[in-house]
């Protein structure tokens, strides 16, 4: 079995600070208040190649609504082809990914490392765009407005994207991606070309739109900092399988740099370089 | 801010009305220069009449409407070929940027065709046509097509595919795809195409009309070099660089209006 479990226990390391976080946030809980909304996600048997090479050799998943889960990896792992796949972008050659019942197109959605934002519309209209099927009903602009408020970019509403900087660029992808409602986030190395204090404002946005809304999030990264960060699980994919799933028993709100993320990104990084020296 | 920007003289030519006057220093200095080389006898008549001369004959020939008849049918003429000509370009462009099948069936033809100059078929088109207006729109469409088709194409094909996946994602069907990221990704292009296109249109036309015509602008300066009226050959070449510059002016206005987006158009915008 590839799945062998470590086991990381940050209770024993003592009370984690709730400094910055809102107030109904205190209550330590596992799911967040919206989970309802966030879709399960089943993977069986999946695989995937391109040409000889195998990218994905058997990848069996289950994610439980609302999770907050990253996958890490080193390059040309897989992680970014599994999501891919997850959000329909690819056809497997094998295996099934399957939703809850009655899942519709704008329920999952996907941001990527670019922002990839219409250049020719304004950041309101780009907003838009993200509403799929409603783009043309007549409360587009207001849910539009509203998602951007949710970012923090209300006021660059009427500017070209080519105005904006590369944070607030990925915040109006972000609330593209938002403006459905979506139950399920895919995010592919959404903050990588970031510096590193964005980086770090925008890891908060994430965290909070994800605790608002309650959408199962899948995040792809090569930073395991952030995966530790973020994620209640965090995948470890190596040669095209799933070589580790560990859960993050710490709570949130998260501090930064705390011995308890420390230790846990130490014991990742040790796996992934490991591997790395099999090979 | 630089110590130039800061001295007060240089300030006042940057008003906008100032900034809108400086294009037109020289060729205002030029008229100056050529009026007195005339009136002092520097340069004969028989060379080069004197603005003045020149501005009487377009006068007379104002007066007497044969200008504006001769203006109105040139540029009918150049319009009607550019429509005819863009619009056939753009719509192969369109076809060949975004059915791979069009574009293997028709590129290569095109590239073919593409390599004659069009002028040369000026005895083929007399032959075809005689020197009916149909000779003169057959030029200049067949003139206007080329930079047209070309420029949709590379517009087309130069279009991010990340973000064509982004709009798939997001639900797009094909033709709010088109509308929402193909066209306005081409538009820049488009206009590169447009602007070369109504350079080659005014070229192509006063070389048909000098050749072969019995009236438009090209018509009116060969009539006057047979009857030697120096001032109304001046005339003519004037009136084709006034109407290039309408023209190319008519597109920039566009371009301003429709790619506001582009950061080498913002300006007004703060």
């Amino acid at each position: 079995m590839m799945q062998e479990a470590l086991r990381f226990d940050p209770r024993a390391a003592g009370p984690v600070t709730r400094a910055d976080f809102p107030e109904q946030a205190r209550v330590a809980r596992h799911q967040p208040k919206g989970a309802r909304r966030g879709l399960p996600l089943t993977i069986r048997g999946l695989r995937k190649s391109f040409g000889d090479n195998a990218v994905l050799r058997a990848i069996d998943l289950h994610i439980p609504a609302g999770q907050f889960v990253a996958i890490v990896g080193r390059s040309g792992c897989g992680k970014s082809t599994l999501l891919r796949l997850i959000a329909g972008l690819e056809k497997p050659d094998a295996g099934t990914i399957s939703f809850g019942e009655g899942t519709r197109r704008e329920d999952i959605r996907v941001m990527f490392q670019e922002p990839r934002l219409l250049p020719w519309s304004r950041v309101l209209g780009n907003v838009e765009v993200g509403l799929g099927a409603g783009r043309g009903s007549p409360d587009a602009k207001a849910r539009a407005a509203q998602a951007l408020v949710e970012v923090g970019l209300d006021s660059k509403r009427d500017q070209w994207p080519a105005a904006l900087s590369g944070g607030q660029k990925q915040r109006v992808a972000l609330a593209r991606a938002l403006v459905s409602h979506p139950r399920v986030l895919a995010f592919d190395e959404p903050l990588g070309s970031l510096d590193a204090l964005t980086r770090i404002s925008m890891q908060r946005l994430l965290e909070r739109v994800w605790h608002d809304q309650g959408f199962t999030a899948i995040l792809v990264t090569h930073d395991v900092a952030e995966a530790v960060a973020l994620a209640d699980r965090v995948l470890i994919i190596e040669e095209g399988r799933i070589a580790h799933d560990l859960d993050v028993h710490i709570g949130r709100p998260r501090e930064r740099g705390s011995s308890d993320l420390a230790a846990l990104e130490g014991t990742i990084l040790r796996e992934l370089l490991r591997s790395g020296e099999d090979v | 801010m630089s110590v130039i920007e800061n001295l007060p003289r240089v300030r006042a030519l940057r008003s906008p009305r100032a900034d809108g006057l400086i294009p037109w220093i020289v060729p205002l200095a030029i008229v100056v220069v050529w009026q007195i080389s005339c009136a002092s006898g520097f340069v004969s008549d028989r060379v080069l009449p004197a603005p003045s001369e020149v501005i009487r004959a377009g006068w007379k020939l104002a007066v007497s409407g044969e200008l504006e008849r001769n203006i109105w049918v040139s540029f009918w003429r150049a319009g009607v070929g550019f429509l005819i000509g863009g619009g056939i370009g753009f719509a192969f462009g369109l076809a060949n940027g975004l059915s791979e099948l069009s574009g293997k069936l028709t590129d290569t033809t095109l590239q073919m065709v593409r390599n004659v100059p069009h002028l040369a078929l000026i005895p083929l088109v007399i032959l075809w046509f005689g020197i009916d207006e149909a000779a003169k729109l057959f030029l200049v469409a067949l003139g206007v097509f080329f930079p047209i088709y070309l420029n949709t194409l590379h517009g087309i094909r130069t279009i991010d595919p990340q973000l064509i996946e982004m709009g798939r994602i997001y639900g797009m069907g094909d033709r709010e795809l088109f509308r929402r990221v193909i066209f306005p990704g081409a538009l820049p292009s488009i206009f590169v195409g447009l602007r070369f296109a109504l350079g080659i249109m005014w070229l192509t036309l006063i070389v048909a009309e000098t050749i072969a015509a019995s009236s438009g602008l090209g018509y009116m300066a060969m009539q006057a070099r047979e009857f030697m009226q120096t001032d109304v050959v001046v005339l003519s070449i004037l009136i084709y660089a006034l109407l290039g510059k309408l023209a190319d002016s008519a597109s920039r206005a566009l371009e301003r209006l429709t790619l506001a987006w582009h950061p080498a158009f913002r300006k007004a915008e703060s």
